[in-house]
């Protein structure tokens, strides 16, 4: 995005940090439970309450779910990583430290394929994965005077993926975290909930004048739970930092807070000293090593990742690229159409009727697909029924609305509501010739050139038929009726 | 490298440690002796040796991912100062307080 300032055009650099909890059952270096929303403290063991003497043992599925990752935005998994203090003090860090990887993480050097609008795709670099530990809760709407903390999080596995400063719009960013999560949660080692804290992002942003290589100086800002709020934080700030630039003024590197209420950034002055950690090696932790033959295993049993699964519903079931975008966006989205096309003369309109219809009766309920009351196999049944012309396209879209309000199949609700086309000639015919001797003025002007009434008498002729008749056969039947 | 008692005060300030001005100028000295002794450590050529990360040759133990560990709040809170308890049965647990952090 570019943005039209007083002094000329500006350039958009953003680089994004995301926290991605790690699906686990216990956390990153103690046995207590990692799960949301226990009482308060209860899920806390005295290695992460940071008592004396506890010592940290690192969980091997967290491992596994981090080098899962790697391999999943394509990058290096290093057989060597070593886990750093990062120092400083904050009511919900009992330890004084985080533990973290600092100058050797598990992950380095990957790359992420955003979509963009127009079937358009932009190669976004990332830089590096890491594990760390998450910090405790803070809540300061408690008590008038104190701020309650609860150490359930604290401890609880993070992978930091950072990208490289390669996203130019608000639009990117969206797109980026977009692909992260739906590789996150195809691979099943974040569950991507923005809302409940376990997918966390702060964005590095810069301007720059259209043409300058050198990268200006960039804000941070944090405490943004939502893409759209990613988005907006980002267009704030990038305007905010042209007009102070334009104002003769200069960017100061520092952290900021989005503040979704009155939807600016404003400045976080606690951290303005806070930025040296001091980091060094944990002695508590021996470095990391990886046997290739693990990480080999790990490899031979990662699943269709979106890309490649978009890739295939073009080629194989012949979809628009947009169309395959969809749905590959969430794997059970994906799964459900596959069912539905599989062996399908015509996948295409399977897509349709799970993009168009399932997605829109499943929006306006508020569920998703695994919530629907219309299983992949009813709809596939009722496909069935319009592929074999038991009924018509416009016939089953009342069917498919009995299915959303019943969960019952298409089979039984032709039946019982009697909606079987008719393709008997016979039926047709009789149906025609009534409404041609009805309006026998209106054949007349058929005749005389008219041939806009042809819609009209379509039309006449579904009614007469309760809908029930096959188009095609109406259309055929009537214009050689018409033509006398 | 020499530490001046500016860096000495900033230092104090990440630490959380209160260091009055006029022992700011004795502890830059100590700390410069340390420093010093570091500097003559460089000095020796490292590149062909790796970093040292334990005595003993030995793997990093890993554990399961089994819940082990946790479910004693009241352990937790047990030396807490002003903890606030949601309910009286010590297995629901409670929040430690300090005063108000406000961003």
């Amino acid at each position: 995005m570019i943005i039209e300032g007083k002094t000329g055009t500006w350039e958009i650099v953003v680089g994004l940090e995301v926290h991605a909890q790690v699906v686990s059952q216990s956390k990153l270096f103690s046995g207590a439970s990692a799960t949301y929303g226990g009482e308060p403290n209860a899920q806390v063991s005295l290695v992460d309450a940071a008592f004396p003497g506890m010592l940290p043992v690192i969980n091997g599925y967290v491992v596994e779910q981090a080098i899962k990752t790697g391999l999943g935005i394509e990058a290096t998994v290093n057989e060597v990583s070593v886990f750093d203090r990062k120092n400083y003090f904050y009511a919900d860090l009992p330890q004084g430290y985080q533990i973290s990887q600092y100058t050797r993480p598990i992950v380095s050097g990957g790359r992420l394929v955003i979509d963009l609008p127009g079937d358009r795709t932009k190669t976004i670099g990332v830089t590096r994965l890491h594990l760390e530990q998450d910090a405790g809760k803070s809540m300061h709407d408690q008590s008038p005077t104190k701020s309650y903390i609860d150490l359930n999080r604290s401890g609880v596995a993070l992978m930091e993926i950072v990208s490289e400063p390669d996203i130019r719009s608000p639009e990117e960013a969206g797109a980026y975290l977009k692909k992260l999560r739906a590789i996150l949660r195809y691979l099943g080692t974040c569950d991507g909930n923005m809302e409940e804290g376990s997918m966390r992002c702060d964005a590095n942003v810069s301007v720059r004048k259209v043409g300058v290589t050198e990268f200006g100086t960039r804000n941070e800002i944090k405490n943004v739970n939502s893409i759209r709020h990613v988005m907006q934080a980002i267009e704030y700030e990038a305007n905010r930092q042209v007009e102070a630039l334009e104002a003769g003024e200069t960017i100061r590197q520092e952290t900021r807070l989005w503040d979704v209420a009155r939807g600016v950034t404003r400045s976080m002055r606690s951290k303005e000293h806070a930025h040296d950690y001091r980091y060094f090696p944990d002695p508590d932790l021996l470095p990391l090593i990886l046997d290739p033959k693990a990480i080999a295993r790990i490899k031979a049993a990662m699943p269709e990742l979106p890309d490649a699964k978009k890739a295939r519903f073009v080629e194989a079931y012949k979809l628009s690229p947009y169309d395959a975008g969809v749905l590959v966006a969430e794997q059970e989205q994906a799964d459900f159409f596959e069912t539905v096309a599989k062996g399908r003369k015509d996948p295409k309109l399977a897509a349709n009727w799970v993009i168009v219809e399932l997605f829109g009766a499943l929006n306006k309920k508020g569920v998703d697909v695994t919530n629907s009351p219309v299983s992949a196999k009813n709809l596939a049944g009722l496909l069935d029924l319009i592929e074999n012309e038991t009924i018509s396209g416009r016939i089953a879209k009342d069917v498919f609305q009995f299915m959303v309000e019943t969960g019952k199949d298409a089979a039984s609700i032709v039946a019982e509501k009697g909606l079987v086309q008719v393709t008997d000639t016979g039926a047709i015919d009789a149906a025609i010739a009534k409404v041609m001797a009805e309006n026998a003025a209106k054949v007349e002007e058929y005749r005389a050139g008219k041939t806009t009434l042809f819609g009209w008498f379509v039309g006449q002729v579904m009614k007469g038929t309760g809908g029930k008749a096959n188009p095609a056969k109406v259309n055929e039947i009537l214009k050689a009726k018409l033509s006398g | 490298m020499s530490l001046d008692p500016a860096t000495v005060a900033r230092i104090a300030t990440l630490a959380r440690i209160k260091i009055a001005p006029d022992e700011q100028v004795r502890i830059a000295g100590e700390l410069n002796t340390i420093l010093d002794w570091v500097e003559q450590l460089k000095t020796l050529d490292t590149s062909a040796v790796e970093p040292m990360t334990s005595t003993v040759e030995m793997v990093m133990p890993q554990r399961a991912d089994q819940v082990t560990d946790g479910g004693y709040p009241n352990k937790i809170l047990a030396n807490a100062t002003e903890p606030v308890r949601v309910s009286t049965t010590e297995e629901m647990g409670g929040f430690f307080t300090v005063p108000k952090v406000v961003e």
